[in-house]
């Protein structure tokens, strides 16, 4: 199955805190060797938006992949 | 129209730290707005120094920014000389219990209509780390050297103690929470009040072991219980917790109707 949600991360407003990754249900988000954030296993995500929702810097979207394909 | 059309998008990054929850509380205000659909010509935010004070210059609308802790008394001003527009303060926990201590009972005391939100940190962040009449006894601050020794303030319950009719917390872990209590806040009508909790990494974090800022909104998983949960518990139990939820929701009489029935009739 392919993935279902697509996640972006606007990296000119993301600053690495790593409250995404501490808190995604799924650990969808790794480290690099940089300590920047790295969606890996998209796949895994459930499409739940706490992630979105808690990110302090907006800078997390989350949606649909159908939603996409309409645009 | 998206939450995107409630932030000004030019100016961001935002400049706070990473990791600052304030964050969190202009993300949750902007899906509100939009859930709300917040009419822009007919919203004044009104904020003033701080760190709590300054992020919300980053929402899309007409934002008045004022000399610390007076963001209430600018407030009161506007909406008695327009009641007809919603009129919401952002603030940080020193802006609005510290040196804006007396609006805040003032404006709770009148009932005027208008949302007041309080993004407690614990610390004056924005001037490098002073306590707050927020931070908590024991917690390490510029100003508190040996730990704080003084008790700290329950925001909530100074809210109703002083009359605000509309009374909740929420906190920036609990996120969707802190969605509905916003909104639910927004709708009221009176003086609303919303604690928000939310995590310094760079000035209290730092002093308290907590730089991380996924700890720092750990330690908010761990401190925070449902009203429901708080009802089972011991007050050693409650010690050092703090109750997320509604605590007062009523209705009695608002400043600016009072206000024009007074002057009903008589051409001011
Ligand atoms: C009249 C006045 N007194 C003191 C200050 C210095 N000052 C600026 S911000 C601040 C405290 C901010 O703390 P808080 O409201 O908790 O906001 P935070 O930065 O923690 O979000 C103080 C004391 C000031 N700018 N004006
Ligand atoms: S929560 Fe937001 S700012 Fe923090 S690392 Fe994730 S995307 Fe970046
Ligand atoms: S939407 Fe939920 S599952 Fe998907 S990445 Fe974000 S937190 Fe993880
Ligand atoms: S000093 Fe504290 S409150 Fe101010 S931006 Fe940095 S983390 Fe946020
Ligand atoms: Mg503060």
């Amino acid at each position: 199955m392919g993935r279902s949600f697509n996640i972006e991360i606007n990296t000119k407003w993301c600053k690495n805190c790593g409250i995404c990754l501490a808190f995604c249900p799924q650990k969808v988000f790794t480290w690099d060797e940089k300590q920047r954030i790295v969606i890996s296993y998209p796949e895994k995500c459930t499409g739940c938006l706490l992630c979105e929702y808690r990110c302090p810097d907006l800078a997390i979207e989350v949606r649909k992949v159908e939603e996409e394909s309409h645009e | 129209m998206s939450w995107k059309d409630y932030i000004k998008q030019q100016m961001f990054p935002l400049f706070t730290c990473s990791g600052c929850t304030h964050g969190t509380v202009t993300n949750a205000f902007a899906r509100v707005a939009d859930e709300l659909k917040l009419d822009k010509n007919k919203t004044v935010i009104v904020c003033a120094i701080g760190c709590a004070g300054r992020i919300p210059t980053f929402l899309d609308f007409p934002v008045l920014r004022v000399t610390h802790g007076r963001a209430l008394a600018f407030a009161t001003g506007i909406k008695l000389s327009r009641p007809d527009v919603k009129v919401i303060a952002l603030m940080g926990d020193g802006d609005a219990l510290a040196i804006g201590g007396n609006h805040f009972i003032h404006a709770a005391r009148r009932n005027i209509d208008m949302t007041a939100i309080v993004s407690r940190n614990e610390i004056y962040g924005m001037t490098g780390g002073q306590y707050a009449p927020t931070t908590p006894a024991g917690a390490r601050a510029t100003t508190a050297p040996y730990g704080m020794l003084e008790p700290a303030f329950d925001t909530c319950k100074v809210a109703e103690a002083a009359g605000a009719t509309y009374v909740a917390r929420s906190d920036a872990y609990h996120v969707q929470h802190l969605q509905r209590t916003l909104k639910a806040a927004l709708q009221h009508k009176g003086f609303a009040v919303v604690e928000v909790l939310t995590s310094c990494p760079t000035q209290f974090g730092r002093r308290n072991n907590l730089a991380d800022p996924a700890k720092m909104l750990e330690r908010i998983k761990e401190m925070t219980v449902t009203k429901a949960q708080a009802e089972k518990m011991t007050p050693e139990e409650l010690a050092g917790k703090f109750v997320i939820g509604e605590f007062v929701n009523t209705s009695r009489p608002e400043l600016t109707e009072i206000y024009a029935q007074a002057f009903a009739g008589m051409g001011v």
